[in-house]
């Protein structure tokens, strides 16, 4: 199998406004130890990519922070691994000076130095807002058989239930899975509906052909100007993922999707995949340590930590200090988050470096959770 | 090419670590897991690695399977470098002579090469037996200073454990006039902590020496030391002040994990200027269930827990399901502890299996012992294993 990967870090950051004010998509801390571009990275590696382009946008310190040279994913190779793809802007007029691209194709075609480059015969493509554990040899096999140009990974959903992000595509095929309609809602939709994971298989040449050939018609969108223009005469497939999928594009999705992992059977949907393990930089923290009053019940907690307190249905994150006779209750505390003596914590979502002062009271509610953003103190 | 470093380390690596007994049936001591998420040996790599040295020849001998495996390249400790890092240097068929590491002076006489090839000024010996955080560049610096030719690490321990020590008698400026491997009447308290500094050019010469005595037993304390002290040397106490732990016994290495535990520990971990570094792998964050109760206790990363957990160390991994308990004791990695067990002033070692409603040890008020199960034992459903046991193989 040969393919490379390439991610996309920025394309959702405006469904969650709070969380990347500072930071990309991919880099949103998610389930204790991890940021969201850890799961996208993770399923290529362990579905033998050795070579992944990342393409940024703004924001993206953070981001180059997390990833380092990408030894965590065994991704520092002399050829191949980690490639990062900074926006590319034009310095002389007529192409465009300093425009940012807006749409995934511009971002495609910005990046086409990069695939055209590639000597590998596949491309995976992936955003940083779903988290998923897949098997993309499996997607890569099923996108030979059928003899695809392009091959789509869709998942089966409840759209009265899982909120689905603005603009999502949504896939109709036939029995043989091959695409016979792709739509983008702008407004709300209901029912059971098989959308696009944006997690995308394409042989290389052919999409290099059809992004330059949009590009050159001047159009702006993948989905609707490529897929949907080419869908009677090229080769669409979808794969049918079935496994676990969360999309993060709400404050309270992003919630919902992190308490979610406290639900049994998720966790090893996620985490405990054989040969599939969920790959993240390593911080060095010690084990988590609790003291003779400490009382957890239902949280998942992740090394470095103090808990002097009370924990309960709580995501709580690396290096978190939780004081004597506090209760945290169905919260997230980002790294190093600091809960002082006696404080009340009930919804809450702390960022990264926050402190909570002794005998603080705080609460939301799990449909608004109370956001608080990095490095505040209350 | 090599470039060249002021100080080089030598790690000693090679020890059976006969005293730990199924501990160390299948992986040399300096690999044995503490604390949770460590190996014993990732303290002197992790004290080096902070204090500046980032070359480092680790000397395995005994069951070095797991040692090698877990040093690699050294990735985890930053010692994966162009020029130095660390090394692993194995006992090798020579073209006279072929020859294991008769013994710690031995080890380095035979690797003399390795350190020359960094025209290393200062050699820093280290053993792979003890948990302490220690910073070395401050000891290189009082070597410097005393212009000393050796230096010696010592620890002021209580007169009634001297004689477990090698124990030296000091001047006034610390300097060195006595040395005894573990005196019967000690007459001094500062003990050895097997850790020395000393001028390359003399560890050199003594080394070649001690070679050539066919009655030497080729060790520093008993050989190199004394032959020094006695030539005249400038021989220099550094006095430390901190944990340090020798975890070469059953009863020391239960006692080293439980200096991690309490309101206030004996020994810190939680410490960012000075981390502990430790390969790592990939697994998902720990989670406490519905009913399980954790108290003054350490857990790691990959943990699952359901029932109830006191006084202990939890290592990577492992799991203790509904209505089990543990108690005192030191449970490592990837083991199990089925529901209704329950195991008390226990040690058990990676991928152990206690069956459902079984027993391992008894409380610590009305233990003689600590009772050891080995790596990769499974206790049978309702099994009871007593007191002070030790099980190495499947029952």
């Amino acid at each position: 199998m040969s393919a490379v990967g390439l991610v996309f870090t920025n394309i959702h950051d405006q469904n969650i406004p709070d969380l990347t004010r500072k930071r990309t998509m991919a880099s949103v801390p998610f389930g204790c130890r991890y940021r969201l571009i850890d799961f996208t990275l993770s399923n290529m590696v362990n579905s033998g990519i050795t070579k992944v382009g990342v393409i940024t946008h703004n924001n993206y310190q953070s981001l180059l922070d997390h990833l380092g040279t990408g030894k965590d994913w065994d991704l520092a190779r002399r050829s191949g691994g980690i490639k990062l793809l900074p926006p590319f802007i034009a310095s002389h007029a007529g192409m465009g000076a300093n425009k940012l691209y807006t749409t995934r194709l511009e971002a495609m075609m910005g990046a086409m130095d990069f695939i055209s480059r590639c000597n590998e015969d596949h491309i995976v493509l992936s955003d940083c807002d779903a988290i998923s554990n897949i098997d993309l040899s499996d997607v890569i096999k099923s996108h030979k058989e059928n003899g695809a140009d392009i091959t789509i990974v869709t998942t089966k959903v409840d759209t009265d239930t899982f909120e689905i992000s603005a603009g999502s595509a949504v896939i109709t095929s036939d029995e043989n899975n091959r695409i016979s309609d792709v739509v983008h809602y702008s407004r709300r939709i209901h029912g059971i509906k098989e959308i696009s994971t944006n997690i995308i298989v394409a042989n290389r040449d052919y999409l290099q052909n059809v992004v330059s050939d949009a590009i050159a018609h001047g159009y702006t969108s993948f989905y609707s100007d490529v897929l949907d223009r080419n869908l009677l005469r090229a080769n669409y497939f979808v794969y049918h993922y079935s496994g676990f999928y969360a999309q993060i594009n709400s404050l309270a999705g992003y919630y919902s999707c992190n308490m979610k992992l406290l639900e049994k059977g998720i966790g090893d949907a996620l985490f405990s995949q054989p040969n599939r393990p969920i790959l993240t930089k390593v911080r060095n923290s010690a084990p988590t340590r609790y003291t003779g009053d400490a009382k957890v019940k239902n949280s998942l907690i992740a090394d470095g930590c103090l808990i002097e307190g009370t924990v309960e249905n709580s995501i709580i994150f690396r290096g978190v200090k939780v004081g004597k006779g506090s209760v945290v209750k169905n919260s997230i505390l980002m790294q190093d988050t600091v809960v002082g003596n006696n404080v009340n914590l009930g919804c809450v979502v702390t960022d990264k470096n926050v402190l909570i002062k002794d005998e603080r009271t705080l609460s939301g509610h799990s449909t608004l959770p109370f956001y608080i953003s990095k490095g505040t103190m209350i | 090419m090599f470039k060249k470093k002021e100080c080089i380390a030598m790690l000693l690596a090679g020890g059976q670590g006969s005293r730990l007994y199924a501990l160390t049936q299948k992986t040399a001591k300096p690999a044995v897991p503490f604390g949770g998420k460590y190996r014993i040996i990732d303290f002197p790599l992790s004290n080096c690695i902070n204090s500046g040295i980032d070359t480092v020849g680790v000397l395995t001998q005994y069951q070095p399977l797991v040692l090698n495996e877990y040093i690699g390249n050294g990735l985890p400790w930053d010692l994966d470098r162009a020029f130095g890092g660390v090394k692993i240097l194995p006992p090798y068929q020579g073209n006279k002579t072929a020859d294991w590491y008769k013994g710690t002076a031995n080890a380095i006489y035979q690797n003399l090469e390795f350190i020359n090839r960094y025209d290393a000024e200062y050699v820093l010996i280290l053993s792979g037996d003890h948990i302490y955080k220690m910073d070395y560049s401050k000891m290189l610096d009082y070597h410097i200073e005393k212009g000393a030719d050796c230096t010696i690490a010592v620890l002021d321990v209580p007169i009634e454990e001297a004689s477990r020590f090698g124990i030296m008698s000091a001047n006034e400026d610390n300097s060195i006039f006595k040395f005894t491997e573990k005196p019967k009447e000690p007459d001094s308290t500062l003990a050895s902590m097997g850790i020395y500094i000393f001028n390359k050019k003399k560890l050199e010469k003594y080394l070649i020496e001690d070679n050539a005595d066919p009655n030497s037993s080729n060790d520093f304390g008993k050989n190199i030391i004394p032959t020094m002290l006695s030539a005249g040397e400038k021989m220099f106490a550094y006095q430390f002040e901190g944990y340090w732990k020798d975890v070469g016994t059953i009863q020391s290495l239960w006692e080293a994990n439980m200096d991690l535990l309490g309101e206030h520990p004996a020994f810190t971990l939680y410490n960012e200027d000075w981390r502990i570094f430790a390969r790592h792998f990939a697994a998902a964050p720990q989670y406490l269930g519905e009913d399980a109760s954790v108290k003054n206790s350490i857990i790691t990363e990959g943990c699952e827990i359901y029932g109830t957990v006191e006084n202990s160390v939890i290592f990577t991994g492992a799991k203790v399901m509904e209505g089990a308990t543990v108690k005192d004791s030191v449970v490592m990695s990837g083991s199990v502890i089925e529901a209704g067990a329950r195991v008390e002033y226990s040690i058990l070692d990676e991928n152990v299996t206690v069956g459902k409603n079984a027993s391992v040890g008894v409380s610590k008020e009305n233990s003689k012992g600590i009772t050891v199960i080995g790596a990769d034992v499974v206790v049978p459903e309702g099994k009871v294993i007593g007191d002070g046991e030790m099980i190495s193989d499947n029952i």
